[in-house]
């Protein structure tokens, strides 16, 4: 192995020459191929290619209705990818194969090549090579000292430069190995072993985690439980009684707006209390800084109207503040579209027709002059509802999940649901139906999207990302880096010519110095240092030196 | 509110930068044209009428260098005015807007386009003899910036509230660096392939493209590019790694997860671990050189696609295109 490859713990490459081997050997070069840099290397690219589908092809966990489009655009496709997992890549066991393989290739390195770094942090800085002039830096200059006095004090000072220093004496001849940089060795593996812990806090946080998001209306409220959300993921550890009891009511929600109608501001003022009948606590929730109590989070995540109606049966029962959430369509204007489903109607007998509404809802309605209602605004200013109404069998008994913003199209196809009337309401007004039921507009609710997490593991993710950060910064800025200076009494000479000026040189010292190839300038440290050893000058004569070697080209 | 006098200076500024900087093509063209060829002329010139007790070529000679030599100072001193003047751009935007100039493509692109201009004058101010290589930096420059404007451009606007973190500042500013950086070092390596191929044709005896004989001999050798465009990436590859990490807080406390496989979070991971396999290249036997170059440009074209394709095509959370 050369030298300069010593200064990295990094694997040797496998050989590959095939012989006859038992199954241990077999297994023992599996092993090595596994966890050698080139595997590493092919896994790390094939993560990054394996991610690419993931990103380009609709995915479950991001939006089912997106992939629900991808399969009716692509009907042939769809269920081939599908069965090879592409919509839900990053979950699919191919992915995690990669990952894991990749994973224990890491392990299966760090590990010898801790043990390997630790043993070098014991050993004193190896002993120089023959001819320091051969190494990449090398200079000679020259000491009035004798070698070892000379030397102690260059020692001192190495030392002094946080250098590892060791000694050695052979007859008058002194030799000094010193190195320097280990941190770079430690960085790299602390970044490794990091990564490593990153990923076991990921799976640990999708195993006990869970989240959950509701929509509430001002005035409305919920608890953290998953029977409550409207949609909730939870991991496999996690049982519903396991829940951190919090309950929140939103009290308020308001956006402010710029002059250019962009959003400025989302604010939904809610009021939490940690557990039933204790104290109550409000809080401003708003994007970015969601409310953090008891290990869980709670997020604003989105918002809307719901439209207020009053409905009065021909029998004088009635419905008083019904109340539907309506989903902006147009982020500018908020024009939302929604659905109201009344299964049962007071003192009605089972059969009787139910009454569905499917609607527009405009905050700002402007008048077009036609019977077309349009948002203008997204602020709450001439609110207007443009209602289907609808008689018959809304189709929720049947036990499929129907989606709350529309009415089931099937049930309409099928006839089940009849279409008996339309009107455009202002705040209000109201629409008498043939048989005699009147449905009046009253206004509208805000409502926000919340959602609660909770990831307990999520700080020793961050812990082990900031390791691997600071890990990588020491295992890139820092530069292991060898220096040996070897003094040797200079030659004896007779008749000295310029003995009265300058002090007899009694040491020859010869520096060098070694870094890894990739590590930027070591020429100017290693001159800078030359220069600094202490008690030394430039070699004044070249008839001092003992051997024949001129001071080497610096690079 | 936005102050609209502030930010038509600034888009003054912006297209004043592109003038320049065009100027500063011209300039290094006929540097990298004709200067060069001039010293190499010079030098081996002058050594050969050295060796024959005579000198007259040699001065003859070197007023044409001068005269290159002039043109390159004068397009590095243009270099110098363009970023000046993108910094001005960027500033006054800020101030029109009261936030943080990055907070649309147009703007980001602009940004990281001024990233690219400062590390490589950063890179001329300790190896001066680079100074002609200022035409491959200023070329993608110039149409980045032209792309940016006639594409990506967006008037000064205020944040939508989700962006309105002092993340923002930090997540993107560091993204910024890291993608002006990997971009330049990415113009680093293609060079190091150009003169890696014509290299090669010398060694095999067999000629080279056309481009590859014109541009590479003025090129510095292979392995001074390979060592640049690595150095660069070193520097480069923390300060990705820790946007990546404050896009994921930031994630964590508006989004209500540190990392959901959003498109651009996975280009994000992907262009990150592209560069960590460079990284790893470099250090392995068979895959230096070359290979790893080739890697460093896929990592740039990562970088590219996460920018363009995700943020106009694709679409996610990250919707701050400010595009319509
Ligand atoms: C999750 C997978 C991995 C990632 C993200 C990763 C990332 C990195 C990065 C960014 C570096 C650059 C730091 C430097 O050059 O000092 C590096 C270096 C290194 N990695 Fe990895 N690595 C991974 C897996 C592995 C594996 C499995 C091995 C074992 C074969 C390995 C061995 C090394 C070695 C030896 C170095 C130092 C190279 C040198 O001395 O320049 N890495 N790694």
């Amino acid at each position: 192995m050369a030298l300069d490859q010593r200064l990295s713990t990094a694997p040797d490459p496998v050989e590959t020459d095939r012989v006859q081997m038992g199954p241990r050997a077999l297994a023992r070069r599996w092993w090595r191929a596994l966890t050698s840099m080139r595997t590493a290397l092919v896994l790390l690219f094939l993560l990054a290619l394996a991610a690419v589908p993931g990103s380009l092809l609709p995915q479950r966990s991001l939006s089912q209705g997106k992939v629900s489009a991808y399969y009716a655009a692509h009907p042939q496709l769809a269920p081939i990818l599908d069965r090879l997992g592409a919509f839900a890549v990053f979950s699919s066991p191919w992915f995690a194969a990669i990952y894991l393989l990749l994973f224990v290739s890491l392990i299966g390195c760090i590990v010898p090549r801790t043990r390997m770094h630790l043993r070098v942090l014991r050993q004193p800085p190896p002993p120089a090579p023959s001819r320091l002039t051969r190494l990449p830096q090398s200079d000679t200059v020259e000491s009035t000292l004798r070698p070892a006095a000379a030397a102690d004090g260059i020692e001192r000072a190495l030392r002094r430069g946080r250098w590892r220093v060791a000694r050695s004496t052979t007859g008058e001849v002194v030799e000094l190995a010193a190195e320097k940089g280990y941190l770079r060795e430690v960085g790299n593996l602390a970044f490794h072993a990091a990564l490593v812990v990153l990923l076991a806090g990921v799976a640990i946080g999708k195993l006990v985690g869970y989240e959950g998001s509701i929509l509430v209306e001002e005035g409305g409220g919920f608890c953290n439980s998953l029977q409550q959300y409207d949609t909730y993921r939870n991991g496999p550890l996690v049982q519903g009684g396991d829940l951190t009891p919090l309950c929140a009511d939103l009290t308020r929600f308001s956006v402010d707006y710029e002059a250019n109608l962009t959003p400025s501001k989302f604010l939904a003022q809610i009021r939490y209390t940690r557990q039933p009948g204790g104290p109550v606590t409000s809080y401003p929730l708003e994007v970015n800084s969601p409310l953090r109590v008891d290990g869980i989070r709670l997020y604003l995540t989105g918002h809307g109207f719901s439209p207020r109606f009053t409905i009065r049966y021909p029998d004088g029962s009635q419905f008083t503040d019904l109340s539907a959430p309506f989903l902006p369509q147009d982020a500018t204007t908020l024009a939302s579209t929604g659905a109201l489903k009344l299964p049962d109607r007071p003192n009605a007998d089972p059969g009787a027709p139910q009454l569905a509404i499917e609607g527009f809802f405009a905050p700002t309605a402007a008048d077009l002059g036609d019977r077309r209602l349009v948002s203008v605004d997204p602020r709450p200013m001439n609110p207007a509802v443009a209602i289907v109404v609808y008689q018959g069998s809304i189709g929720l008994d049947s036990g499929a999940p129907q989606n709350v913003f529309q009415l089931d199209p099937q049930q309409i196809q099928r006839g089940a649901l009849k279409r008996v009337d339309a009107a455009n309401l202002l705040v209000g007004q109201s629409l008498t139906l043939p048989d005699g039921t009147t449905i009046s507009f009253d206004g509208y609710k805000q409502w926000a999207a919340l959602q609660v997490s909770h990831d307990p593991a999520q700080w020793s993710v961050l812990g082990a990302a900031v390791t691997a950060l600071l890990g990588l910064m020491c295992s890139l800025g820092v530069r292991r880096r060898r220096v040996w200076v070897r003094l040797r009494p200079a030659l004896q000479r007779t008749g000295d010519p310029g003995a009265g000026s300058v002090a007899r040189p009694r040491t020859v010292i010869d520096v060098g110095g070694l870094a890894r190839a990739d590590s930027g300038r070591f020429g100017g440290e290693f001159e800078a240092l030359v220069a600094g050893l202490p008690k030394t000058r430039r070699i004044l004569e070249d008839t001092t030196r003992s051997g024949a070697t001129f001071p080497a080209e610096r690079t | 509110m936005v102050d609209s006098s502030l930010a038509s200076v600034s888009d003054s500024a912006y297209t004043f930068s592109i003038v320049i900087y065009t100027l500063a093509v011209a300039a290094f063209a006929f540097e990298y044209a004709f200067g060069r060829t001039g010293r190499i002329a010079r030098t081996s010139t002058a050594h050969r009428a050295a060796l024959e007790g005579g000198i007259s070529l040699a001065t003859e000679v070197t007023t044409g260098v001068s005269r290159a030599e002039r043109l390159g100072r004068a397009g590095l001193a243009a270099t110098v005015l363009g970023a000046v003047l993108q910094i001005v751009s960027l500033a006054l935007r800020a101030a029109a807007t009261g936030r943080v100039p990055w907070g649309n493509m147009f703007e980001f692109a602009c940004a990281v386009v001024l990233v690219v201009v400062l590390s490589w004058l950063w890179l001329v101010r300790s190896a001066p003899q680079l100074r002609h290589l200022g035409i491959f930096v200023l070329i993608p420059v110039v149409s980045i910036l032209v792309y940016a404007g006639l594409e990506l451009y967006a008037a000064a606007a205020p944040l939508v509230p989700a962006l309105r973190s002092y993340w923002l500042v930090i997540h993107v500013i560091s993204a910024v660096i890291a993608s002006g950086m990997f971009l330049f070092s990415g113009l680093l390596a293609g060079l190091y392939l150009v003169r890696h191929r014509y290299d090669r044709s010398l060694v095999d005896d067999r000629p080279a493209s056309r481009p590859v004989t014109a541009l590479a001999p003025r090129l510095p050798t292979a392995a001074v590019l390979d060592s640049l465009s690595y150095r660069v990436v070193a520097f480069a590859f923390p300060i990705w790694t820790f946007a990546v990490m404050a896009g994921a807080i930031w994630a964590e406390s508006a989004w209500g997860r540190f990392w959901g496989w959003d498109p651009k979070e996975t280009w994000a991971l992907i262009a990150w671990l592209v560069y960590a396999g460079y990284l790893h290249a470099r250090a392995t036997a068979g895959w230096k050189g070359t290979k790893a170059a080739s890697v460093n440009l896929v990592g740039a074209f990562a970088m590219t696609f996460n920018f363009l394709i995700i943020n106009l095509v694709v679409s996610g959370l990250h919707s701050y295109a400010g595009l319509t």
